[in-house]
């Protein structure tokens, strides 16, 4: 490894070269404040537009400062982080940023998380020098993300999300000079867009200019009328994360408290998306079997590989960009709504409930399944199978609004019959984990025979493309893993073209899966957070009892008294949809 | 046909006229009459000759003598002794300070031709839709010799040599640009050709496509040869439709002639040249901008390092070189590294073309040796400034070039002379100011521009320009304080020492460069809420100077807001709370008695 | 037949053919010798009426019989003095005119052209070409 020497804040060092002044800055512990800049370490996720200029450095023998992020580390350098020149700059530039921004901290959603008030305290900005005229937009309001732009400090991290990871392409700057600006194509509202709902763009928005629709309201609205039963359900990468909000470490599952803090929070039945997710398994798994077996059997109509069909960003994803392959995810709803549509009859049914007057809420990692349950195809005469997605931050807002105090509460448990799940639908909150939870269920399904080894460590990681070959006994089975929508648009692109040799293969929109959803309490660009997530999923499945999906025995009661067998009649109408093609749908409008 | 005559040509640009040519003229034809030489001997009044220092200038035809400072007295010496007896007035000839010889005719023309026409020198001369006479012009010669007689290493060692700066504006040395990216190893490589030019005030790079397409299409040929080319693109602002269409033609003439294409004139080379429409913005310009517009993204600029010549259009190596650069190469390669490298100064070689603009006579498009001085561009070339006023301030460099004053005028223009006077080449903009400029209203002027051309990337540059301009606003209305100097000066310096591109860190210099050079104005501004220059409507004052006002009520009669009060006869009065300050009182007074304070 | 020029030689026999082609024009070994009219039509000429007084001059050429040839050429750099066009005598230094109209370009072939008699509006050469600068 070619290495460097060079100065910075008077201490000599040697670093590898090719490194930022900003990254050989932080081997020795000097901490230089930025905006834009943003790295997901190991990801493959980094934002540089080198625009803020907050990060910017004095190197000796420069004519003029250097943004530290963007410049490289090289020989000799003699670099001063914190002189009057470059306080002075820093300083200005802030104040800068701040005389563009409304001075509403105290009402922002972002207040306590945001980037740029951490900015403004680390530097200890009393007063604006600067004042003047701010740039203001119109607010957009879509059925998951709030854009207020007039807290936009250009920082790029979400068209980077948007555009680089996602190869979404919604967000893009428009306009120029002050009022330049990030935004859908013709300053048009998101829900005219073929926006994912991903939230990518929220999760890694510095400030409050992106962040989801709130909708904790309308949860505190139903649990406080008495005419109403609501249930709720947990998916399975909020447990993972949600103590982070309380002060946890990162990893900390908190399982046991959630459940506790719902139940103090009024909720009639806490339920979990891990049963769903146990279903889900079953009808996806037999839909695949029934596939390969088709296929192996010389059906040439019918579609491999099969798609996993549980991420609505994804769904929609497909649905703009690729609806000449819409026949080929499977049919099957994702947990969330296959919840929602037993909770709404299976289970309303056996407390003889209305489903009117049944209130579903989900608490959910995820920005786009408030999207998903207000898809027309997701209700029944106008009432919706899940009345409230709410994400794990509004979870955390909700829990700390109603005086509960976390730490402190007991470990309980889910209630039944909708509370009961096993370790493959646990991993479902990481990417890899829904196929691995397949492939637990469908191997014994088509072999007959018990899995010699539950932990597929072929199938886990955070390789953005992953795949691997299981030995159905003698029959290979190819699988292939993508999180973040650009690694699924590869694949998607090789099965367009024919170049695609996989069985199966699981997509999940968000890098990381839904441990890094939108809907999560903020990484704030630490990589870190998001595998110590994966970890604690990967450990809350070790400590299960039951690990595979099929011998989850409340889901066995469930087609036993109601469902009949997977993919029956009945588990059609209840657990699988149909997509469409929605790639014109704004193209009438021009 | 009829014999060609004797002329007496006498110089009726504004300079001269100051200095009686006028008259000269009349007395001449006067003087022709009494002795009947009238039918003989024509007296023509010319535009200026570019030597008014030594006006009024008098040439007679067609033997080419040169008279200056001739005095209306002299008419009869020119009369008797050269008309009438062939014998030049030698009083009158011009005397060569350096060896005070007396210079006879225009033929040795060195003493007053103050321009240099190198990258011009076919604009005015050739059809620039006929390649036959870029061809019988030297043309494509040098891209001939390049591709059959020398290596691109000779070339570019040529190039080195001559001591080419690139003319759009960063001043970078060519042959250096060329050698870095023959340097990098790549399979494709591009040449761009940066014909945006954003500077409003400039207009070179488009008269010359305009006028020699050839010469650009030539140099980039010789370019591409050099760094192991065999695309060239010209990335031309939608805006020049003639400049697009002349090159267009001219693009099919050299492949029809097998000037570009491949196995150029049989020695293997091939290259060809596409046209990219710019849209227009300034900052498109700029390398890195105008190569991600190419790529069809937002046409925004991104940190240097990689520089293009490494990674450019399409990640390739990419030698972005401005119209001006490329037009000087084929001279170069013809003429030789040694002949261009003697014109000029020490580390700025050969010439620049501006666009003279602003308070002078004779303003356009002009060419000269570096190194010339202002004052000799703005008095000589220029014609001095209109209408008899002061010469107040010159800003170069376009919209974020300094402003430079009378202290400057005979510092010799160079890419790093006008940067030590805070200014700087920039693509040549150049923009004469006199007395009556604001330099406030200047700077705010500038900014302007700036601020809609801004790309708004980063903070500085969005926001701080619009900061300076709010403070700039404030001060011309009178709301401003001496605080908001300050303000200005350390706002500027962070926006210059923090800015991404070339457009924000230049942006604050004419804000700089007339704080420290007018700061007595901008005072006058904050302290005294006064505009001496007279240009600030907020801050005019419209006052009845008493002892010339005649009571005739012609202002009283014609104030729109009757803000006018006096008897007839008597003095009158202007009350300020109720002036408007449109300024009728000021211009239907007689007796000039209202003054603006 | 093709135009391809296809080697240095070749080029350079291009060259000398339009040379001569050229130098016939100006000197002319025939006794009604041929005048040259550049009309500088840059976008800032065509902007001040360069155009029309281009066609203008064509018409009047023709009407009054006299054998020229009228070019367009790119900017002189006189845009104070637009429209700018130069006339080339054979055997006279080339004159330029600065704010050629109609009327004063029917002056300069009426006066100029035809009796060789030069009138007001020159605009002198204010510069030096790279030949001037051999030394
Ligand atoms: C804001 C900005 C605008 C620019 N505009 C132009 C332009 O219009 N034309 C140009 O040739 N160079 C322009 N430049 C300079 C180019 O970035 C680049 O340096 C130049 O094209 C290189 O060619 P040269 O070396 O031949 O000058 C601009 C630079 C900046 C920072
Ligand atoms: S985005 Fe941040 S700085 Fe802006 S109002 Fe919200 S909390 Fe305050
Ligand atoms: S939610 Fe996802 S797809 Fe939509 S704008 Fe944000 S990053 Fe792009
Ligand atoms: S919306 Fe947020 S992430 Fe996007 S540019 Fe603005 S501040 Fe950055
Ligand atoms: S990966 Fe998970 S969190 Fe992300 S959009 Fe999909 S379902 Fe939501
Ligand atoms: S300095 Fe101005 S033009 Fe340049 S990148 Fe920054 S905002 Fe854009
Ligand atoms: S953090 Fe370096 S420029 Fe924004
Ligand atoms: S030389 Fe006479 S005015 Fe310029």
């Amino acid at each position: 490894m070619d290495t460097i020497k060079l100065t910075i804040d008077n201490k000599e060092i040697e670093v590898e070269k090719g490194i930022t002044i900003l990254e050989a800055a932080q081997k020795v512990g000097v901490h230089i404040p930025t905006l834009c800049h943003m790295k997901l370490h190991d990801m493959g996720i980094e934002n540089k537009p080198g625009g803020c200029r907050v990060c910017v450095v004095e190197v000796e023998g420069r004519r003029n400062l250097a943004p530290s992020c963007v410049t490289e580390a090289s020989d000799g350098m003699t670099i001063n982080t914190h002189s009057m020149r470059v306080i002075n700059a820093r300083r200005t530039v802030t104040e800068l940023i701040i005389s563009d921004h409304p001075f509403e901290c105290l009402t922002c959603a972002k207040s306590g998380e945001c980037e740029l008030q951490d900015l403004a305290h680390d530097m200890g900005i009393r007063e604006i020098h600067y004042e003047g005229e701010k740039s203001t937009y119109r607010e957009d309001t879509s059925p998951a993300i709030i854009r207020d732009m007039d807290k936009c400090i250009m920082c790029r991290r979400c068209e980077m999300m948007c555009n680089e990871v996602q190869t979404v392409g919604v967000l893009s700057a428009i306009n120029r000079g002050f009022n330049a600006v990030v935004a859908p194509a013709f300053e048009e509202n998101l829900d005219h867009s073929v926006c994912t709902y991903c939230g990518q763009c929220v999760a890694v928005c510095p400030t409050g200019a992106l962040t989801e629709v709130d909708h904790t309201p309308a949860v505190i609205r139903a649990l406080s009328d008495p005419s109403k039963t609501v249930v709720v359900q947990t998916a399975p990468a909020v447990r993972a994360a949600l103590g982070e909000e309380f002060g946890y470490e990162p990893g900390t599952l908190v399982t046991g408290k959630m459940a506790a803090a719902l139940r103090r929070l009024g909720f009639d039945f806490i339920f979990d998306t891990d049963f769903a997710a146990d279903l889900t398994i079953m009808e996806e798994g037999t839909e695949l079997l029934d596939r390969l077996t088709r296929h192996l059997n010389g059906d040439k109509d019918v579609k491999l590989p099969i798609l996993t069909s549980c991420c609505p960003a994804w769904v929609k994803f497909f649905e703009h960009q690729f609806p000449g392959m819409k026949d080929i995810p499977s049919s099957a709803k994702s947990p969330q709504q296959m919840f929602g549509s037993i909770a709404k009859s299976y289970f309303a049914e056996k407390q003889k409930v209305d489903r009117k007057d049944l209130v579903v809420v989900s608490i959910m990692p995820c920005v786009a399944k408030k999207y998903e349950c207000s898809r027309d195809e997701f209700s029944v005469d106008g009432n919706p199978d899940v009345d409230y997605a709410i994400t794990t931050r509004e979870l955390a807002a909700l829990i700390k609004l109603s005086n509960i105090e976390f730490k402190s509460l007991p470990e309980e448990d889910f209630d039944h019959p909708l509370g009961e799940s096993t370790g493959a639908a646990v991993i479902f909150g990481t990417t890899g984990g829904v196929i691995e939870a397949a492939v637990r269920t469908a191997y014994e399904l088509q072999t007959k025979k018990p899995l010699p080894k539950l932990d597929f460590d072929e199938l886990r990681g955070m390789e953005g493309v992953r795949e691997a070959t299981i030995d159905f006994d003698g029959l290979p089975i190819r699988i292939g893993i993508a999180h973040g929508l650009g690694n699924a648009r590869k694949l998607l692109e090789d099965i367009r073209d024919g170049k695609s040799h996989f069985h199966a293969i699981e997509i999940m929109s968000c890098p990381g899966g839904c441990i890094g959803g939108g809907g999560q309490p903020y990484h704030h660009s630490d990589s870190s957070v998001l595998k110590k997530r994966q970890m604690a999923i990967y450990k809350e499945d070790g400590a299960k009892k039951i690990r595979k999906s099929h011998e989850n025995p409340y889901i066995a009661k469930l087609y036993e008294e109601f469902l009949g067998e997977p993919m029956s009649e009945k588990a059609h109408h209840l657990l699988h949809t149909s997509y469409f093609d929605r790639s014109t749908v704004f193209e009438q409008e021009d | 046909m009829a014999d060609s005559k004797m002329h007496i040509l006498v110089c009726g640009g504004t300079g001269c006229r100051a200095s009686q040519s006028e008259q000269i003229v009349g007395d001449l034809k006067a003087e022709l009459e009494n002795r009947n030489l009238e039918n003989d001997v024509r007296v023509i009044t010319t535009g200026c000759f570019g030597f008014c220092e030594k006006g009024p200038v008098v040439k007679v035809v067609p033997d080419n003598t040169f008279y200056t400072e001739v005095r209306p007295s002299d008419v009869v010496d020119i009369v008797n002794e050269h008309v009438v007896k062939g014998r030049p007035v030698k009083r009158l000839l011009y005397k060569n300070p350096k060896n005070d010889y007396s210079v006879t005719t225009t033929s040795n023309i060195d003493f007053y031709k103050k321009q240099i026409r190198i990258a011009l020198r076919n604009c005015g001369f050739v059809d620039p839709e006929n390649i036959d006479e870029y061809i019988a012009r030297d043309g494509y010669e040098a891209l001939g010799k390049c591709i059959s007689e020398f290596s691109p290493e000779e070339v570019i060692a040529t190039v080195k040599d001559s001591g080419l700066r690139g003319r759009g504006g960063g001043g970078f040395p060519t042959g250096l640009k060329w050698e870095i990216t023959r340097n990098v190893e790549n399979e494709q490589k591009y040449v761009v050709c940066n014909a945006d030019e954003g500077d409003p005030g400039a207009f070179m790079d488009r008269s010359i496509l305009e006028g020699d397409p050839h010469s650009v299409i030539e140099a980039m040929a010789i370019c591409g040869y050099c760094i192991g080319a065999d695309t060239g693109l010209v990335y031309i602002r939608a805006e020049y439709p003639l400049a697009i269409n002349r090159l267009k033609t001219a693009l099919a003439q050299s492949r029809e002639y097998g000037l570009l294409g491949d196995d150029i004139l049989g020695s293997g080379f091939n290259f060809d040249i596409e046209i990219r429409y710019g849209a227009g913005a300034f900052v498109c310009g700029e390398e890195t901008a105008l190569i991600h517009s190419m790529e069809g993204h937002r046409g925004e600029p991104t940190f240097k390092p990689p520089f293009p010549s490494v990674s450019g259009y399409m990640g390739k190596p990419t030698n972005v070189n401005n119209v001006e650069t490329f037009a000087n190469i084929p001279v170069i390669i013809n003429k030789g590294a040694k002949w261009f490298s003697k014109i000029g100064t020490e580390k700025s070689k050969g010439t620049k073309v501006f666009a003279l603009a602003g308070k002078v006579n004779n303003v356009g498009l002009i060419e000269v040796p570096m190194g010339i001085t202002l004052r000799e561009v703005i008095f000589d070339i220029g014609g001095g400034i209109r209408n008899g006023r002061k010469f107040k301030s010159v800003q170069t460099g376009g919209p974020s070039g300094g402003c430079l004053t009378d202290k400057d005028l005979d510092t010799p223009i160079d890419y790093d002379n006008l940067i030590a006077a805070g200014s700087m080449m920039g693509s040549g903009g150049m923009i004469v100011m006199d007395e009556d400029d604001c330099m406030v209203s200047i700077s705010k002027f500038y900014l302007e521009f700036t601020l809609e051309e801004s790309c708004g990337k980063c903070t500085p540059c969005r926001i701080g320009n619009k900061r300076l301009h709010e403070i700039l606003n404030k001060i011309t209305k009178g709301e401003g304080t001496e605080e908001d100097l300050e303000r200005l000066n350390v706002l500027s310096n962070v926006i210059k020492d923090t800015s991404l591109c070339g457009l924000g860190q230049t942006s604050p210099n004419p804000v700089l460069s007339t704080i420290k050079n007018f700061y007595d104005e901008y005072k006058a501004h904050v302290t005294e809420g006064t505009c001496p220059a007279g240009q600030c409507k907020d801050l005019l004052k419209y006052e009845i100077i008493p002892d010339l006002c005649t009571g005739c009520t012609v202002c009283f009669r014609n104030c729109p807001v009757s803000a006018i009060s006096g008897e007839r006869k008597s003095p009158h009065y202007i009350d300020q709370s109720l002036c408007i300050k449109c300024g009728v009182c000021y211009d239907k007074c007689k007796f000039k008695a209202i003054r603006i304070a | 037949m093709s135009k391809k020029v296809k080697s240095l030689a070749d080029l350079k026999k291009i060259k000398s053919d339009v040379q001569q082609k050229m130098k016939l024009r100006e000197q002319g070994d025939h006794a009604e010798q041929i005048v040259q009219i550049k009309v500088a039509m840059a976008t800032c000429g065509i902007a001040s009426g360069a155009k029309e007084v281009m066609e203008f001059i064509i018409e009047e050429l023709d009407f009054k019989g006299v054998d020229a040839v009228v070019t367009q050429t790119g900017c002189m750099g006189y845009c104070y003095a637009e429209p700018t066009i130069e006339v080339i005598v054979p055997g006279q230094d080339p004159v330029i005119y600065g704010f050629v109209s109609r009327d004063k370009a029917r002056e300069i072939i009426e006066k100029h052209v035809i009796q060789g008699e030069m009138i007001d509006g020159i605009i002198p050469v204010t510069h030096k070409t790279i030949d001037d600068e051999e030394n």
